[in-house]
């Protein structure tokens, strides 16, 4: 479904992505880690949108969409969430999944019907799937932080996406948060066949959901595999599991 | 309550308005009739910026420019062309739209502040032209005895054209700011990455906008020019376009009848103190140097927050 070939971005000098590859199936759950600076988020600019690479090809469904403008990449059907909480904090629960679902829907171009009442039952669907329908009349910016987390999966929900791509979906979560936000991914995967891209810091969250596991470390790939191999792999031990496995699992 | 219901009621509320001030035309003397049309033309061009100040999030530094050319694109036609009158009051919003579009097209993909700059220079540049070019424009004279159309040229006529365009020029705004499209431009507002990131096309958007709010100042044009018979360069210079911004941050620049009533409380001010003092922008800095410190969110967003506060949310 997705294939990244040989992609490469620099910040004047810095080498952010220096051949990365990444392959993606249908239905798969695949989990990008690397140390701190190894290039993940960046990466994943680069897929939505946010960022042109320098070099390379990103495949999406057999057509190359590097380079295409982030509003773009969604309408293909790539949604992403935000490693920090990124939402309208004005607007209210059920509005900031509206948006997404009106915009999945083409309907933001239309100037005289009411908002409020439009694409309803999509968006009630979505929030009681993700488990925020009884706090969908509340001002986002009064929400907790692991429910604004939720709520970032709720809006990549509303466009209806064939890929989701998460940068980091438990940062700054309590464990308890962590747990239930792991069990949401899991159902909501199996439930709705999605196909995930994520990448997170937490191992554990890492090897219990993943089907595959990409490793990255300075802006390149050094392995994507199961994670069986991907843990007994002596590159990656030297790499990231080495000192950081300790701490982090 | 049902929705429906709900609009219903909003519905024969703001026509109940509409039949009202048209009533006050059989009571009020003359000059409250000139000064509360004057009023309503006013906070119809402060509600057009607001479309993109307070909706859009975008710094619209010189919204006069679109009234000006609203106003003397019809004062040319009624004074140069035989065309009908009609025609010049539809063509003159259109012309106005037509330079939101170019201007929109230069400065829509700067962000806020250059493009707030950019917006300046553009209108700054139209101002010039029509401060200059007497034999077309009538340079810093401008364009005096205006022949308006017979029905809508008494003081009353021209009264309850106002009403009724100013009417209807506000309903089809709000229908546009309760529209997906508005939701959306409020969205573009708070965090046009996210937007973006759920498909929506930003700078289109945001040119819609600037489009909708230029056409609007347009219309609010055509009627200083009735209500006034003439026009002159002033319309279009930078220091009007911060007093419609002022009256935005007045009123509530959040809410949508908000810059209706900062339109109103500057217009009967710069009456009252203008027949006082010559120093009236004097008085109009302190207003803003209190608006800024004691009403970050205008009077109405003060009101509404209150009620928020009093309803315990």
């Amino acid at each position: 479904m997705l294939r990244v070939n040989e992609l490469v971005k620099t910040f004047g000098g810095f080498k952010a992505v220096d051949g990365a590859h990444l392959h993606v199936a249908p239905g798969e759950v695949v989990a990008v880690i690397g140390p701190n600076g190894a290039g993940k988020t960046t990466l994943f600019h680069l897929i939505t949108g946010q960022l042109v690479p320098d070099r390379g090809e990103i495949l999406f469904k057999g057509k190359n969409i590097a380079g295409l403008p982030p509003h773009k990449v969604c309408r293909r059907g790539i949604a992403r969430s935000y490693q920090v909480v990124n939402v309208f904090d004005r607007l209210t629960v059920l509005e900031n999944v509206q948006i997404a679902v009106l915009a999945r829907q083409s309907k933001t171009w239309n100037l005289f019907q009411t908002a409020s009442r439009m694409c309803l039952e999509d968006t009630i669907r979505i929030l009681q799937n993700v488990g925020l329908a009884d706090k969908a009349d509340r001002i986002c910016a009064n929400l907790s932080h692991g429910d604004r987390k939720v709520l970032e999966i709720a809006i990549t929900l509303g466009s209806k996406p064939e890929l989701i791509i998460m940068d980091e979906p438990t940062a700054g979560m309590s464990p308890e948060e962590t747990a239930a936000t792991l069990k949401l991914m899991q159902r909501l995967c199996r439930q709705m066949g999605l196909t995930l891209l994520f990448c997170e810091h937490d191992m554990e969250m890492v090897f219990s959901i993943a089907d595959r596991i990409m490793v990255m470390q300075q802006g390149r790939t050094i392995i994507q595999d199961i994670p069986e191999r991907v843990r007994a792999d002596k590159r990656v031990r030297e790499a990231y599991l080495g000192g950081a496995d300790t701490c982090s699992a | 309550m049902k929705p429906e219901n709900t609009g219903i009621k909003k519905t024969a509320a703001a026509l109940g308005t509409v039949a009202g001030f048209m009533l006050l035309a059989l009571i009020l003397p003359r000059y409250y009739l000139y000064l509360l049309a004057l009023i309503l033309t006013t906070g119809l061009l402060a509600t057009s910026l607001n479309l993109v100040l307070g909706f859009g999030g975008m710094y619209q530094f010189h919204h006069a420019v679109f009234y000006g050319t609203g106003a003397y694109c019809l004062a040319l036609i009624l004074t140069k062309t035989g065309l009908p009158a009609w025609l010049g009051y539809l063509a003159a919003p259109l012309a106005a739209a037509l330079l939101g579009l170019i201007m929109g097209l230069l400065t829509v993909r700067l962000s806020a502040l250059y493009f707030g700059m950019l917006q300046i220079s553009l209108g700054s540049l139209v101002w010039a032209i029509v401060y200059r070019w007497y034999s077309f424009t009538g340079g810093d004279d401008g364009i005096h005895g205006i022949p308006v159309p017979d029905l809508i040229g008494t003081s009353r006529g021209a009264y309850l054209f106002v009403v009724l365009v100013t009417g209807a020029c506000l309903a089809v705004m709000y229908r546009i700011v309760t529209s997906p499209f508005g939701m959306v431009f409020t969205g573009i507002r708070d965090n046009p990455e996210r937007c973006r990131a759920v498909g929506i096309n930003v700078t289109g958007h945001q040119l819609a906008g600037q489009v909708m709010a230029a056409f609007f100042a347009g219309v609010a044009g055509t009627l200083f020019v009735t209500v006034e018979g003439s026009v002159f360069p002033d319309m279009m210079f930078w220091t009007l376009s911060l007093e419609i911004l002022i009256m935005c941050l007045l009123g509530g620049w959040f809410t949508f009848f908000g810059p209706l009533l900062g339109a109103a409380i500057i217009v009967v001010l710069r009456t009252v103190v203008g027949s006082y003092t010559e120093y009236w922008t004097l008085v109009l800095g302190v207003v803003l140097i209190l608006l800024i410190f004691f009403l970050p969110e205008g009077v109405l967003g003060m009101i509404r927050r209150g009620g928020d506060n009093a309803a315990g949310k």
